[in-house]
């Protein structure tokens, strides 16, 4: 074994030992020990990548001194680096991007823990990646839930109060069928990790045994996932707590969590259940269900906002529909489609919270979009970088969101029947509606300023100008690379299975 | 009917468990209350907890502890009870931020009944 094999393990370490060293440092230190942190695994997976490409395939490696059956395991392939990779990034920039925000916003004895929960949420991101065993992925689902919770009432105001209980309520619901689930495949195979369980359960489905079960377990894991990523109907805790919580746990909350529950969904169906029998299974249609109308509901209800937090908070209920929606289209296209879009999503979403909170900034501490007017001259960086993420996000050509659309209709033509109209419906209404909020929020930074507007003077932070440039390349990036970046995803989920 | 009905003694465990998680459950999601709602969530873990170790449990074979010359065959499948531990070390710890929450909400807008906080939240301007 090769040291570079070492990566997704040290990885994990760092982030815990950050985590648990970092309560008792002093608050600068506590800062930059999460970024450094943060910034070494960047650095780590960017060591990881080009191994895993010419390793081709995947390995399982061991933790302790157990051999398989029995003991802990990591399993590292190329879908899991590049997942891990892209949204360490943005965690990075967030972090830094939303440095200067947060220290006006949180009390200042409160900030050290605040990067504990940003360390515990980069280990529990990067377990959730990598993990092999399915009990451990349900005790870091637990660890990111707590964190979670405590990041987004950081900043102590009624609404993120009031939200994180909410949060806690439905997560917790989550959390018990996840865990029922779980119980339910240990009961059925005998065995935690992901390998032997898939042996068993493909064992079972080639003599047709146990198929209500199985069904019963898929419809459990979607059921606990969709609550935990804040898909339609279990939303209502989203609004309020991405829209008033500090920037960067917004960003942190909607792009690195909520993938990398998802991200998880997708390696149980490849991983545990096997993607044959989940692809012929009913529960899948649950999937498709949840997802068109949380794509449709979701973009209404960011039409309905008047205020911009709230909007692009609103706009992360309808992109994770997107990802559900093409899972439960049920075609290893589908797959694909939804896990580029997975990154191009959690790279934008994460660039819209952040840059809005500077805009905000210079429009006199207002979220509303009459306040917002011509916030776009007043502060010109983040204008840009809204602008950008929000033109990703309609999907303008050349930028990200643009190639995801072409994905994710690609693979909805290759759809069967009634699925296929469906989708290709679904997403022509919901990129219709996205353009709708979006381009007018976008040409409402651009406007003149309402009537009796006294422009305030605001500070601005070379970090955040600087962040935010990174940002808007990466998202400019992933455009220009998005065939390379496909093709890794493809070959990444070919290993997967 | 009578199949049913024997079939639901013979699995008197997962029985109570099922029924367990479901109090649990309508409590955690109905309830205004965030007390209840904590005791709830509570219950419907135990049942969580109930059904994983009657998993685990073979009739007439020990606790999982290593005890002189016993034989592999003598003691229950020890799996289930080392989640169920870790399960309820995951269950003391939510409870507690749900307790802390609770106070924290408390001191704010002096009332326990999430619906009323939720409108008094959205007359807050801020």
């Amino acid at each position: 074994m090769q040291l570079v094999q070492n990566v997704p393990f040290f990885s994990i370490m760092l982030a815990m030992i950050s985590a648990v060293v970092t309560p008792v440092l002093p608050r600068r230190a506590a800062k930059w020990l999460s970024v450094g942190m943060v910034s070494a695994v960047v650095c780590l997976h960017i060591w990881f990548l080009p191994f895993m490409l010419s390793f081709g395939g995947s390995y399982n490696y061991m933790m302790g001194h157990f051999p398989a059956p029995w003991g802990n395991e990591l399993r590292a392939g190329l879908l899991e680096t590049v997942i891990a990779l892209a949204l360490s990034i943005v965690m990075l920039l967030s972090q830094l991007s939303g440095m200067n925000k947060l220290q006006r916003q949180i009390d200042t004895p409160k900030q050290g823990l605040f990067y504990v929960m940003c360390n515990l949420i980069m280990a529990g991101m990067l377990t959730l990646t990598y993990t092999n065993d399915l009990f451990t992925a349900y005790v870091f689902i637990e660890i990111m839930a707590l964190s979670s919770c405590a990041l987004m009432m950081a900043r102590q105001v009624g609404h993120t109060m009031v939200a994180s209980m909410r949060y806690m309520i439905l997560s917790l619901l989550g959390s018990g069928l996840i865990l029922i689930a779980i119980a339910l495949t240990y009961n059925l195979t005998g065995h935690l990790l992901m390998e032997n369980i898939h042996a068993v359960i493909a064992r079972y489905a080639a003599n047709g045994a146990y198929a209500l079960p199985i069904s019963v377990i898929i419809g459990l894991f979607i059921a606990g996932i969709a609550i935990k990523c804040g898909v339609f109907p279990f939303h209502m805790w989203l609004p309020d707590a991405y829209g008033y919580s500090t920037s960067a746990a917004s960003a942190v909350l909607s792009s690195v969590v909520s993938k990398a529950y998802f991200f998880l969904l997708v390696k149980i169906f490849y991983r545990v259940i096997g993607i044959d029998v989940v692809l012929s299974d009913m529960a899948l249609n649950l999937m498709l269900v949840l997802g068109v109308l949380s794509m449709i509901l979701g973009s209404i209800g960011a039409i309905r906002c008047l205020d911009i937090r709230r909007m692009v908070a609103y706009s992360s209920v309808s992109q994770m529909g997107y990802l559900f929606a093409w899972i439960g289209l049920g075609s290893d296209v589908g797959v694909a489609a939804a896990m580029f879009h997975l990154v191009v999503h959690a790279l934008c979403k994460s660039m819209l919270f952040l840059s809005v909170s500077p805009l905000c900034d210079a429009s006199g501490d207002s979220k509303r979009f009459v306040d917002l007017r011509g916030a776009g001259y007043r502060y010109v960086i983040p204008g840009i970088a809204f602008s950008l993420g929000a033109m990703s996000m309609v999907g303008i050509p050349v930028l990200g969101g643009f190639f995801s659309k072409i994905f994710f209709a690609e693979a909805a033509i290759s759809g069967a029947g009634w699925v296929r109209i469906t989708l290709l419906a679904a997403l022509a209404l919901s990129t219709l509606l996205n353009a709708f909020y979006f381009m007018h929020t976008v040409l409402g930074l651009y406007r003149k300023p309402r009537e009796g507007f006294v422009r305030q003077p605001f500070i601005k932070s070379r970090l955040t100008a600087v962040t935010l440039s990174v940002f808007g390349a990466v998202n400019l990036a992933i455009g220009f690379f998005a065939k390379d970046i496909i093709n890794l995803i493809t070959t990444g989920i070919q290993n997967l299975a | 009917m009578g199949d049913i009905l024997s079939l639901l003694w013979t699995h008197l465990d997962v029985t109570v468990a099922i029924l367990l998680f479901g109090i649990g459950f309508t409590t955690l999601l109905l309830h205004h209350n965030l007390i209840k709602k904590i005791i709830g969530l509570n219950i419907m873990e135990t049942a969580t907890f109930l059904f994983l170790t009657s998993q685990g449990f073979i009739a007439g074979r020990a606790a999982p502890v290593l005890a002189e010359g016993a034989a592999a065959a003598g003691y229950v499948n020890p799996i289930p009870s080392g989640l169920v531990l870790t399960g309820i070390v995951v269950s003391v710890s939510v409870t507690a931020v749900m307790l802390a929450l609770t106070i924290r909400l408390y001191r704010r807008y002096h009332t326990l009944d999430i619906d009323s906080m939720t409108l008094m939240m959205k007359g807050e301007d801020e």
